[in-house]
């Protein structure tokens, strides 16, 4: 009983920030009051006139498709290899590709503007696709891994033996069987990359940046409750996709094992 | 069903995107080395000058005040954690499963922007009126450090406990220990891999932080990674001067 009044605060503290961002962007005035003294819609507004919030979403949503449409083949693939490439060695390959993880945002970032710097790309896109493309691949191997992990290779072998071709058994077996794993990796593909903020700070300019670093930007320089709009429009997506993602692939199986 | 050695080569693609981000790494770690001409936009040759320069008192100190701040992180979220973690292992029910999952998640997938502005105002004194003031305050990064670092923490420590047979948790109860002895002598050192594995990653990145003692110390709080971004403004300033002048070299040529 105690054990639950201890997790139900908790996860209160864990949810709190996200209530009052919510209920700050219906706030009437500029000036911050809890709880609002009405409804108003106009920071909404303002959201989506603001016309450097519209260049950024433009570019997030450049950013974010190109990441994910190339990090989603490539996680795949090494995800099969190392599933099913007898590689030797396997959890050091493994570790290495979860390894971007652990390395330090500021130091991504510095070291990915040095070398957009030396390349002269530092006004061009590729360098930030380039960087989303590192950092959301991770977490695409470990989602399509688990399902390759589940997938039975008798169910494979049957369709050879039956006389399918290989290229064949891959598209009509293979990656239906693994559509679960394709559509969590998807999910966290998108998330995490139109979250990315501090690789990103370092390589984009006003030209370039994304959503998160626009917003950034705007919180350093204004106080009024525009970002608290823009922010609800994300957490609101971002509690949708999970939700989803939870109904339709069980994240405890994703999360919780191995 | 696809050939070994085809499979093998399917881990070349995902190689070519690590060489990219080592190589983004490579040059980091070669411009540490490299000499800095005050009023030149080139770096000179080979030093270690900037590596002494980094134990400066002033970096010293905020080094100092990084790994305290970090220490105190992951002790605080580690202890916030675990009750969260342990529902989460062992609750038979799906639907409260799925709440904790949920709830914990998606903060998890929020970004660190949409975060830290939440805190800014429930820190300040727009919701709750606080008896000691917190934002601006290592206490108020701190509050932030612990919220930012729970969601990871009670992944991994959920992941740990969900490993632990409850049959020995059962054979411990049946030999006539209190649940809190059970807790303390049995649930506790089996998910030890879980508190070391997690601590270390809260801990690492607690000291890589920059979001949250930027927006939340308001430029009165400083870990390392802030004071990175700072002389970084600089080193980008540097680096498009010296992109421009390539270009116009390059077009004069």
């Amino acid at each position: 009983m105690i054990l639950r009044l201890v997790v139900a605060a908790l996860l209160l503290f864990i949810t709190l920030p996200t209530v009052v961002v919510i209920a700050v962007s219906f706030n009437p005035t500029a000036i911050l009051s809890f709880p609002p003294s009405g409804l108003s819609l106009r920071w909404y507004e303002n959201v989506l006139t603001y016309p450097q919030f519209q260049r950024a979403a433009v570019n997030s949503l450049v950013v974010t498709g190109a990441a994910v449409a190339l990090a989603l083949p490539v996680g795949t693939l090494a995800a099969l290899a190392l599933e099913r490439g007898r590689l030797r060695g396997r959890n050091a390959w493994a570790v290495l590709l979860l390894s971007p993880l652990v390395v330090p945002g500021v130091a991504a970032g510095l070291g990915f503007l040095i070398l957009a710097a030396a390349l002269g790309l530092l006004r061009s896109r590729s360098v930030l696709i380039a960087a989303h493309v590192a950092l959301v691949l991770p977490f695409v191997v470990r989602a399509v891994w688990v399902s390759v992990r589940n997938l039975d290779p008798a169910l494979e072998r049957a369709a050879a033996s039956l006389g399918a071709a290989p290229s064949h058994v891959f598209r009509r077996v293979t990656l239906p069987l693994l559509k679960p794993g394709l559509f969590a990796a998807l999910l966290f593909a998108v998330v995490v990359s139109l979250n990315e903020f501090v690789v990103s700070l370092f390589i984009s300019n006003r030209v370039t940046e994304i959503l998160p670093v626009a917003m950034f930007t705007y919180v350093v320089n204004y106080t009024d409750p525009t970002i608290a709009a823009l922010s609800s429009l994300f957490i609101v997506a971002t509690f949708v996709v999970v939700w989803l993602a939870d109904r339709y692939l069980d994240l405890a199986r994703v999360f919780l094992q191995h | 069903m696809l050939a070994t050695r085809d499979v093998k080569l399917a881990l070349l693609p995902a190689l070519v995107v690590l060489a990219v981000f080592a190589a983004a790494l490579g040059s980091l770690f070669r411009w540490s080395f490299l000499e800095f001409v005050p009023g030149s936009l080139q770096t000179g040759g080979l030093t270690l000058a900037n590596l002494r320069a980094v134990l400066a008192p002033q970096y010293l100190a905020t080094i100092r005040d990084t790994v305290v701040l970090s220490a105190l992180t992951t002790l605080l979220t580690l202890v916030a954690a675990y009750p969260v973690a342990y529902a989460l292992a062992r609750t038979p029910s799906r639907r409260v499963r799925s709440t904790i999952l949920v709830l914990t998640l998606a903060p998890f997938f929020t970004g660190a922007i949409v975060r830290t502005y939440a805190w800014i105002l429930v820190l300040g004194n727009t919701v709750i009126t606080w008896p000691v003031p917190m934002l601006f305050t290592e206490r108020g990064v701190l509050v932030g450090l612990v919220h930012f670092s729970m969601p990871t923490m009670i992944l991994i420590l959920a992941a740990a406990l969900s490993h632990i047979d409850p049959v020995y948790e059962r054979a411990a109860t049946s030999l006539g220990a209190s649940p809190a002895r059970v807790f303390w002598r049995v649930t506790l050192p089996l998910s030890m891999p879980g508190i070391v594995s997690g601590g270390l990653i809260v801990f690492a990145w607690t000291l890589s932080a920059f979001p949250t003692p930027e927006l939340l110390g308001g430029g009165k709080v400083k870990m390392i990674a802030n004071v990175v971004k700072d002389l970084g403004a600089l080193a980008l300033t540097l680096a498009l001067l010296a992109a421009v002048g390539r270009l116009t070299a390059g077009r004069a040529s």
